[in-house]
């Protein structure tokens, strides 16, 4: 007698199913349309810091701000995200705003905004300075805590949003929603970052 | 997890990973900051307009390599060993070629959005250097993923919980570095 592992690993659900997501093939065809997708997407963002090209070369506290702001936006949106549905699994998430797991996840995303974002704005100014920059700190600490603050919100009601709206089209949250924020946030930071640009400077 | 953390469970909880990615962020921007990249920015059409995308697929190819890579080895599909198992050489190489292919992909579509603009550019000097900078990259990553998720799980570490801060920081910073060696080498060429 074989075991149910063994046997398992005998079924046509297992040599189709699970070894066919081991394919170069496979993975290579599930991958590049979406990393397709996303990169015609992420042109967005590109035209924007094209467009802000004079700017970001006369300025590099501004371009060091480029990408703690791409990185930073994505994170803050998959941290939400990913609470947000394993609170969704566990069944102790409702949509109103007394709910303690979403007021503790959007405090804590406003939170962890301003600490990165007071620290960046104190870093991008001091390397900008060391790289022959002339932005006074105001400037740049402006520029980074508004921007950053702008982002946190936007992170928060996009999250709720989706993880609602992937729970009641009754998908997975955490398949489709994290991705599709992460990239959203992304985007969205560098248009709020250059935006808050446009009005400081 | 708790039903009922806190603001402050949930800001101790996430700021290590944060942190992290300010920290690699700074590192990235520095690179781009340096007259020699402020140099090629300004020498090179379009290499603004493709940065966003080519940072932001190196965590969709890299990222997605780690989550196989750790659910293969969460059931039992592979073993934390560099070794010429057909899975994990599978999924290596597919991640390559997704890496390589993703690269050209956004020095055309870089290009066609140049001349959408309105602006000239050259399409062989753009893929030249995503072709250099996704290579590269795609050494790197392969290379520092694979050994942060072997060593990190036969130690007893969930890969889960490191892929995210190592894709982004040796992405971001590699990612950087490596477009400015592109820039560099077309440039001796073109």
């Amino acid at each position: 007698m074989s075991s149910p592992e063994e046997e398992f690993f005998e079924t046509e659900y297992y040599e189709e199913v699970i070894l066919d997501q081991w394919t170069v093939r496979g993975i290579v065809t599930t991958m590049v349309p979406l990393l397709a997708i996303l990169s015609i997407l992420q042109m967005v963002s590109g035209t924007v810091l094209e467009t802000f090209e004079d700017q970001l070369l006369a300025n590099p506290s501004l371009l060091i701000l480029v990408p703690v702001m791409i990185g930073t936006a994505g994170n803050l949106g998959s941290i939400m995200c990913s609470r947000l549905s394993t609170q969704l699994h566990l069944g102790t998430l409702e949509f109103t705003p007394e709910n303690r797991a979403i007021r503790s996840n959007a405090g804590a995303v406003i939170g962890l905004a301003a600490t990165v974002f007071v620290l960046l704005g104190l870093g991008a100014w001091g390397i900008g300075r060391a790289l022959g920059g002339t932005l006074a700190l105001w400037e740049v600490m402006l520029i980074s805590v508004i921007s950053g603050m702008l982002l946190a919100v936007f992170v928060v009601v996009v999250s709720l949003g989706a993880v609602w709206a992937s729970f009641r089209l009754g998908h997975d949250p955490d398949d489709t929603t994290i991705p599709v924020v992460t990239n959203v946030c992304d985007i969205t930071g560098v248009l709020i970052l250059f935006g808050v640009v446009a009005v400081v400077l | 997890m708790s039903a009922h953390e806190t603001v402050g469970d949930v800001y101790r909880q996430s700021l290590p990973v944060i942190l992290v990615s300010l920290v690699a962020g700074l590192f990235a921007g520095t690179i781009l900051g340096t007259d020699t990249m402020r140099n090629g920015i300004e020498s090179v059409p379009g290499l603004l307009l493709l940065l966003p995308a080519f940072l932001a697929t190196r965590g969709g190819v890299y990222g997605s390599l780690g989550a196989r890579l750790s659910s293969g080895l969460h059931q039992g599909l592979i073993e934390p060993y560099f070794s010429r198992d057909k899975r994990i050489t599978n999924a290596i190489v597919a991640s390559f070629i997704n890496g390589m292919v993703v690269s050209v992909f956004i020095a055309v579509v870089a290009f066609a959005v140049l001349i959408g603009l309105g602006r000239s550019g050259s399409l062989l000097e753009l893929v030249g250097i995503m072709v250099i900078a996704g290579f590269l990259s795609a050494v790197m990553m392969l290379l520092v993923l694979l050994s942060v998720i072997f060593i990190g799980y036969r130690r007893g570490l969930d890969p889960d919980n490191v892929i995210g801060p190592v894709v982004t920081t040796v992405g971001d910073v590699f990612g950087v570095a490596f477009l400015l060696v592109g820039v560099y080498l077309v440039g001796l060429v073109l």
